[in-house]
């Protein structure tokens, strides 16, 4: 963690000779890498200054009436379960990838991957799920109402806040999981030796050198869940739980104004962009690089009745965030598994991991450039293009897919009016409904989930390796190629691991610009749900799921060896 | 070697993607934004195609985001016809300008005028009853009366409601605005939020089960949910009744249709339309989810039938439309969440 002062802006002479020697061989190379986060966040730009642009239409009266009624409670239940979800994913997630990476104990292989797999489920699923056991027609009361013949009025709100965060917590944890995991089995187990070296015990050396050097993971994790917290609207719709996102759609589909609905929506990415840089503005002072890479150390072996704890914490985690509600799932797809499954379901399963590979691949690849290219140019400017370019996963769905395809429809009119005066063709829109389209909208939103774990990957590697590899005349994509990538495999794996399965369960930018009959099991759960025909949901559920754990299990093989 | 097998990877990824795509040319047949699901509009499309030869192609997704989808696309829109759950939306389509008024005789005689646009921009094609479904163990069907009613007293912690942010109720309480004014309807649904047994429910199948388990008595619900959840577990103590039957009526809904402005094939949505109009598919149309057709002379499933007939509210759906964000801001305004 020394001290390698990178920031022309902190005015460190000594760093911005260096960075100002090495430039004009940089620009003799390749001079494209310095617009590359700049291209990539004017692309981002396009769809979210679409959303914002909605600040010049007047809709004061929507506001007015937000702010006279139900706002206020709006921001505290958003406040409260922002914090409780950002605070429970991080103990989760954290403590669960310790004891994984570093520790030793039986099931630990097993944990390692099989905590990974609730991310298959999409969140709103394990809240349905939740409430349908739980609730007060459910069979846990139901049972209990009859066992002990009474009302069982004790029994919590199960529609109320803890349950939406816990509900939550569970579906969310495996972001903060994956990526503090990733930082601890790179370089975990020998802060702990470093840590006892320098007299501290386990605990203290968890403490004071593991959580603040895993830091960039951990905080990417928290970002990843608190935007993925702020933008949904299924899991709170199932509660009835209003957030900040319910008010949102409100304007949009109640009141029929888009344009306050937008409103509301800058105002959100305004919160998120402001939180990000602060954040930056933080961790940029430190500096996290790894110098050496030595034979790892050896786990921690776990005794006695800390086994146990362990064991049966992560049995817990698991058991609530995947068993059951896959467990419910199956008993509901069995019963609809004979009048439903056809033929389609192939169709629907195909396009569903044709699409998430693709945008998997386009969004990492993306990602590893404009990462690449911030690393050789770490000026503010590209520091913020590359934030900006991050911001899309903050936006609600509906209204990143409206913004999306606003612009997109506007260049298709547009061709098709060129086409028309100069040749005399028409067109009809050709741009829309390609899957190139789709790619491109799926990346907007997705950025930010393959940037975390690439970046803090490209975090871990020292400069004093670039500056060797400038010196034996590397540069540029070879550079990239030969130094950076096998060492980022890691990040990279993991980045495209969360993209893929988010691409899969994301639904308003599929349906909004999905091909027409390029149905997926995403587009086949909405179509039963928006007719609150659960039981049937849960057969494309269950789909989607065993698809998930495609690459969930690659991933596994390709880092756990 | 690895790095070949990745290049080989890459390449045939990228043709793929350019094979695959494609962009949306003109079609023969009819385009269709439906926010109607696939597996209630598909039915009537293939019998479409087989009467008359006329593919329909469609695209589904909610109203908000087809409205939006709609307005950018313009004139160049692939959509000939829009189809949407409830009146709201295709009184927004119309306002918004994105439908295209028709003329149709077979229309006109087939949809009652209270379940269209009177400008004929949208078409109801299935009616939606909203209704008061009871625990018949609990309750005496002569304790009921209308939806007024259930603000009084009598039923405090005896009812369950789904949610205001469902577009049914908005349309409810648009229509009660229409016949009652905003003040006695604030009134009403006043009255209704401290009768709650508990929370509003996100959903409407829960609320009866609610009602059936005994947590509380009353709610009012569409007639197609009941008739699904009856299917499916006949023994619940739950039944309908018919409200405001001595007043101005059951309140109901619709799903309907309309033309849209710049339509490629405005000749072959009409004959969609009309085809959805015509006895042939109205039972088609309204059975496959337990509706009630929109076509007056077409007889309904015999499940639906069971239930008795009742005296429809006869004020045009299109006031849902127009009074909706009133009744939205009337509930944020009761408490009603």
């Amino acid at each position: 963690m020394k001290g390698e002062t990178f920031n022309g802006a902190t005015g460190d002479t000594a760093a911005q000779n260096t960075l100002f020697e090495q430039s004009p061989s940089r620009h003799r190379a390749f001079p494209g890498w310095r617009f590359v986060p700049f291209l990539v966040a004017a692309l981002v730009l396009v769809p979210v200054g679409t959303v914002i642009s909605s600040l010049f239409t007047p809709s004061g009266e929507i506001w007015q009436h937000l702010v006279e009624t139900t706002l206020p409670g709006l921001l505290v239940n958003t406040f409260w379960l922002i914090l409780g979800v950002a605070s429970g994913t991080a103990v989760i997630g954290v403590s669960l990838a310790w004891f994984t990476a570093v520790c030793e104990f039986p099931g630990r292989k097993f944990f390692s991957w099989a905590l990974l797999l609730p991310l298959a489920i999409p969140a709103y699923v394990t809240a349905f799920v939740a409430l349908g056991l739980f609730d007060y027609t459910g069979p846990v009361q139901t049972g209990l109402r009859e066992w002990l013949d009474s009302d069982v009025s004790w029994f919590p709100d199960i529609r109320g806040r803890a349950s939406v965060i816990i509900v939550m917590i569970l579906a969310f944890y495996p972001y903060v999981y994956l990526l503090a995991r990733n930082a601890f089995l790179t370089q975990g187990r020998r802060t702990l030796e470093a840590a006892q070296s320098l007299g501290f015990n386990r605990t203290q050396g968890f403490f004071k050198l593991a959580l603040p050097m895993g830091r960039p993971w951990i905080v990417g994790g928290v970002m990843l869940v608190v935007m993925e917290t702020l933008a949904d609207f299924g899991t709170v719709s199932v509660f009835n739980y209003d957030t900040f996102t319910t008010a949102i759609y409100k304007a949009w589909y109640a009141l029929f104004s888009l344009p306050a609905a937008s409103q509301l929506a800058s105002l959100l990415i305004m919160i998120v962009f402001a939180a990000m840089v602060l954040e930056q503005q933080f961790r940029s002072r430190m500096r996290y690089a790894e110098n050496r890479q030595s034979a790892r150390a050896a786990r921690v072996p776990l005794t006695g009745w800390h086994v146990w704890l362990v064991g049966c914490f992560a049995s817990a985690v698991l058991f609530f965030a995947f068993v059951l509600p896959v467990t419910q799932l199956v008993i509901w797809a069995a019963s609809v598994f004979a009048q439903d499954f056809n033929q389609r379901y192939l169709e629907f399963l195909w396009h569903s991991l044709l699409l998430s590979s693709f945008a998997a691949l386009l969004t990492c690849s993306v990602t590893l450039l404009v990462v690449y290219a911030a690393r050789r140019y770490p000026d503010p400017l590209t520091r913020t293009a590359v934030r900006i370019s991050t911001i899309g996963y903050a936006l609600p769905g509906a209204v990143l897919a409206v913004g999306i395809f606003i612009p997109i429809a506007w260049l298709d009119n547009w061709t098709s009016a060129m086409t028309l005066r100069l040749f005399n063709i028409e067109t009809g829109l050709i741009i829309q409904g390609t899957l190139f389209t789709m790619l491109i909208a799926y990346m907007t939103r997705f950025l930010a989930v393959s940037h975390s774990p690439i970046e803090s990957a490209m975090q871990r590697i020292t400069r004093s390796i670039d500056e060797a590899a400038t010196s034996l005349g590397l540069n540029g994509w070879a550079m990239l190629r030969r130094i950076h990538l096998p060492m980022l495999k890691g990040g990279i794996y993991t980045a495209a691991a969360l993209v893929f399965v988010d691409v899969m369960k994301e639904m308003p930018i599929t349906l909004m610009t999905r091909p027409f009959g390029w149905d997926t099991l995403a587009v086949r759960i909405f179509e039963m749900t928006s007719e609150g025909v659960w039981e049937q949901a849960a057969l494309p559920a269950v789909a989607l799921v065993l698809a998930g754990l495609v690459p969930i299990v690659l991933f596994v093989r390709q880092t756990e060896r | 070697m690895a790095r070949l097998c990745f290049k080989h990877y890459l390449i045939s990824m990228l043709c793929t993607i350019t094979v695959l795509a494609t962009g949306t040319s003109h079609a023969e047949g009819v385009v269709v934004y439906s926010a109607r699901i696939e597996q209630l509009i598909k039915p009537m499309f293939d019998a479409f195609t087989k009467e008359s030869g006329i593919g329909v192609k469609f695209v589904t997704d909610k109203e908000g985001p087809l409205l939006a989808r709609l307005k950018a696309e313009g004139k160049n829109t692939p959509a000939d016809m829009l189809i949407t759950v409830d009146a709201g939306n295709l009184w927004e389509a119309a306002r918004e300008g994105l439908l295209k008024p028709v003329e149709s005789k077979i229309l006109e005689s087939n949809i009652p005028a209270y379940l269209r646009d009177p400008e004929n921009q949208w078409f109801g094609l299935s009616v939606r009853a909203r209704t008061i479904i009871y625990n018949t163990r609990r309750v005496k069907p002569g304790d009921l009366s209308t939806y007024e009613a259930l603000a009084d007293p009598k039923w405090k912690g005896r009812l369950c409601l789904r949610t205001s942010k469902k577009v049914y109720n908005q349309s409810l309480v648009a229509m009660m605005i229409a016949e009652l004014g905003e003040a006695k309807t604030e009134q009403i649904i006043k009255g209704w939020v401290a009768n709650l047994a508990t929370d509003p429910l996100s959903d409407e199948t829960r609320a009866m089960e609610f009602v059936a388990a005994g947590k509380c008595d009353v709610t009012i619900a569409n007639t197609y949910y009941y008739g699904r959840l009856m299917q499916k577990k006949p023994s619940l103590p739950l039944a309908i009744f018919w409200p405001n039957q001595a007043g101005s009526g059951v309140h109901v809904n619709i799903s309907g249709a309309g033309i849209t402005r710049y339509a490629h094939n405005a000749p072959g949505a009409l004959k969609l339309l009309e085809f959805l109009s015509s006895e042939k598919a109205q039972n088609l149309f309204a059975d496959v989810n337990l509706e009630y057709p929109a076509n007056p002379g077409v007889p309904v499933d015999p499940v639906v039938a069971a239930w008795g007939s009742f005296k429809q509210n006869p004020i045009n759906v299109k006031k849902a439309g127009e009074l909706q964000a009133e009744a939205v801001k009337l509930m944020d305004r009761a408490g009603y969440k």
